[in-house]
């Protein structure tokens, strides 16, 4: 038996935690339904590995001395995993500062605190790896069916990618308290691990609109002129890649390096965690007065004053604007690519059918949520004298109203240039964003607006319809928009995605 | 007629609400208007699940529940517009202010603005949160917030209030404040209902106390009238309360 406070205690600790929100996570809260899950995951699991072989097959057959373009897509593609690990990464950090649930009770204990930490930034890093693992196993197994046993080193690549974005995420938010303080670390490190999961995605597209005019990223990767100013195939800079195919060498050193310097972020920040974590306990009751813009009470139905009650709370919330907002940031290479293509009539504007369609679904969803779900005081609002129907109406006409706000510069836009693509795209965003809104109805609980974040684990099933369904809707418009029939077929698909959603919804007492 | 008789504030009959267990079984139930009405019980008796049904938050699986004559659940806007639940969890917005708040609860209830702000103000004023009047909530101690709730709840008149534990975690303070309040309110013409687990509020502030246990109505009446029941001279009301508790689970 390990002794208390040992490594090896708090890390089992640690470990239990995980594996008990992980295994919540996966049943939705009813652990009875092992079998269930199980069956869930082996289809889930077929279906990833399908989709993988779609996209990964062709490339299994790729030599291990590969040139200097093929090494720029591996670099390329390695950047977005590390981009996206950061991302998670940054979050879990900066959740471990501020989260309550057991600081109180680790910081009072005789624990060094530095080994609590340690553990903990330790159990992050594992976290992301294991979740980086997980999305990437389909591609690897696929490589290494198609191409043989050398793609196992992706796995090591995946790993020591994982590491190093922990060991950054943890020094990047360590800086940010030492510079902006404990007050502003939170909001801005939750916006800084959102922009850094989107920029590089977002930054190749518009590179890819501003060189080519395309939205496809893969085409600056693939081109002639950025092949032309990289480093020769020699180079350090194409290790990770080399290591992805299969070099021994170039993967140990990887490997090594991330692990160094995740020790090295352990050693060094460990200690400051405690103090840090502190920190952050003395922000969270400061008040924040709020200006009054007029004076007097004003006469609003209660519709208008729950519908302003939406948009105020939104408003205020900083993390909540920016999680909802950051959703938006996905639309600004469409939105780049609409002004290059203005007035040109160019056949790119189908492009943005699909795109906007997409966005629309997941805004409305995140709203949606936020709305119907996420209300901070439902006491009030159910014994407020108003039909319960006029609630969920006036909570709909908050996020509807919302999403046309958002959207209805990109439809004005495009129907300038093209009046057709822009109806398709206008009727594409309101079936998305009115099927996301259904979902989120029909699967509708009990939360704090706060638990937006864990808003994906209280349903499955509604957090796979809801993606399923934009998905489907963005590819019937898009389909639509470029005049193939094909589009009924999507349409069916995503019809019966909602039938199923609406049969798999809990019954409401 | 109504002289003699007049409409209770809360008439339950046979209230029955099962969970696992029958959470509520057959609950009979009148409080008169104008009363302070304690309902006391041991945990897990069934106070705030019948309380719950009576503001709405919940449907009964039987029974009938009339608010000043309105039946609640042929009618529950009608009777929610007469009415105010303030629960043991202040659940209030931590992204507006105390007024916003107040606002808002007027909005729902549809009441004039101008007579609502300026009930806003006496509120805030009253419970002594007009330094925080433009304050965002999330920033306030669990008492503060309880007073935000408990001036939603008032803003709107209600006949009648329905409180659930509402001094749970509060100083002797803002306690003090909090059932100055409510006394005034009865004194005022309206009607309270509370639950609570301390007994001694009861004692001292209640014209009639329910003893609910088991999700049965064990015993009712003033203080005198329950001691009598319990055989207890002159004992504390905690005395009174453990004997009737005892002699239910006894007698289960």
């Amino acid at each position: 038996m390990s002794q208390p406070a040992s490594l090896t205690f708090l890390a089992h600790h640690e470990f239990r935690l995980a594996w008990r929100d992980w295994w919540s996570m996966l049943t939705a809260g009813r652990p009875h339904r092992i079998r269930v899950v199980a069956l869930a995951l082996v289809a889930f699991a077929l279906f990833v590995h399908l989709v993988a072989f779609s996209i990964v097959g062709k490339f299994a057959e790729i030599e291990p001395n590969a040139d200097r373009s093929t090494l720029v897509v591996i670099t390329g593609c390695a950047v977005l995993a590390w981009s996206l690990m950061m991302s998670q990464a940054m979050e879990s950090v900066t959740r471990a500062f501020y989260a309550r649930s057991d600081l109180d009770l680790i910081l009072s204990s005789p624990v060094v605190s530095r080994r609590v930490f340690a553990v903990r930034i330790a159990a992050i890093a594992a976290s992301t790896v294991l979740m980086a693992v997980l999305l990437a196993a389909p591609f690897i197994n696929i490589l290494v069916w198609r191409g043989g046993p050398r793609w196992f080193s992706t796995y090591g690549v995946v790993i020591a990618v994982g590491a190093l974005a922990a060991a950054l995420a943890v020094a990047l938010t360590v800086a940010l308290f030492r510079t902006i303080g404990p007050k502003r670390t939170r909001l801005a490190a939750q916006i800084v691990a959102a922009v850094v999961g989107a920029t590089f995605v977002i930054g190749l597209q518009i590179a890819a609109i501003i060189s080519y005019g395309t939205l496809s990223y893969f085409t600056i990767l693939k081109s002639d002129l950025l092949a032309s100013l990289v480093p020769a195939v020699e180079s350090v800079v194409w290790w990770p890649a080399r290591a992805v195919l299969g070099d021994t060498t170039a993967l140990a050193a990887v490997l090594c390096v991330s692990t160094l310097l995740l020790a090295a972020a352990i050693a060094l920040f460990s200690a400051r965690f405690g103090d840090h974590a502190v920190a952050a306990a003395g922000v969270s009751d400061s008040g924040v007065m709020q200006r009054r813009w007029r004076n007097g009470f004003r006469r609003v139905s209660p519709r208008a004053a729950l519908r302003r009650k939406e948009w105020t709370l939104l408003r205020r919330d900083p993390w909540l604007a920016s999680q909802t907002l950051m959703q938006l940031l996905y639309l600004l290479p469409p939105g780049l690519l609409l002004w290059r293509t203005f007035g040109s009539h160019s056949d790119d504007l189908v492009l943005l059918v699909p795109v906007l369609v997409m966005a629309a679904g997941q805004l409305a969803g995140g709203l949606a949520w936020l709305a119907i779900s996420g209300e901070d005081a439902p006491d009030l609002v159910a014994t407020a004298p108003i039909p319960a129907s006029w609630i969920v109406r006036a909570k709909i006409e908050a996020v509807t109203g919302s999403v046309a706000l958002v959207f209805a510069p990109f439809i004005a836009a495009m129907a300038l240039a093209s009046p057709r693509d822009a109806l398709i795209a206008a009727s594409g965003i309101v079936v998305s964003a009115a099927s996301a809104t259904l979902i989120q109805l029909w699967f509708r609980i009990q939360a704090r607006r706060k638990h937006f974040r864990r808003r994906q684990t209280s349903s499955r099933v509604a957090t796979f319809a809801e993606a399923f369904s934009s998905i489907s809707w963005a590819g019937t418009f898009g389909l639509a928009a470029a005049g193939h029939w094909e589009a009924g077929i999507t349409a069916l698909i995503a019809l019966g995605i909602l039938i199923g959603a609406r049969a798999l919804a809990p019954k409401k007492a | 007629m109504n002289q003699h008789h007049p409409v209770a504030a809360l008439e339950i009959r046979a209230l029955t609400k099962r969970f696992d267990r029958p959470a509520v079984d057959g609950l009979d139930l009148t409080v008169r208007t104008g009363e302070f009405y304690c309902l006391l019980g041991p945990n897990g008796a069934g106070k705030t699940t019948t309380l719950r049904m009576v503001a709405g938050l919940l449907a009964p699986d039987q029974g009938a529940i009339s608010v000043f004559g309105i039946d609640a659940l042929a009618d529950p806007v009608e009777a929610k517009r007469i009415m105010a639940w303030v629960s043991d969890e202040p659940m209030i917005y931590d992204k507006l202010t105390p007024t916003e708040y107040l606002e808002f609860v007027a909005g729902l209830w549809g009441i004039e603005p101008k007579l609502a702000e300026a009930r806003s103000n006496e509120l805030i004023g009253w419970l002594g949160l007009t330094p925080h009047a433009n304050e965002r909530c999330e920033g306030f101690s669990k008492g503060m917030r309880q007073k935000v709730a408990l001036a939603g709840a008032l803003v709107h008149e209600p006949r009648l209030i329905i409180l659930d534990e509402p001094l749970t975690g509060l100083d002797a303070g803002s306690a003090r404040q909090v059932k100055t309040v409510l006394r005034e309110r009865v004194a005022a013409g309206g009607t309270v209902i509370m639950t609570t687990h301390i007994l001694e509020v009861a004692e001292r502030m209640a014209d009639r106390i329910g003893v609910i246990a088991s999700g049965r109505l064990i015993a009712q009446g003033t203080l005198d009238e329950l001691r009598i029941k319990a055989g207890k001279g002159h004992s504390s009301l905690e005395d009174t309360f453990l004997t009737l508790v005892a002699e239910q689970v006894e007698a289960a």
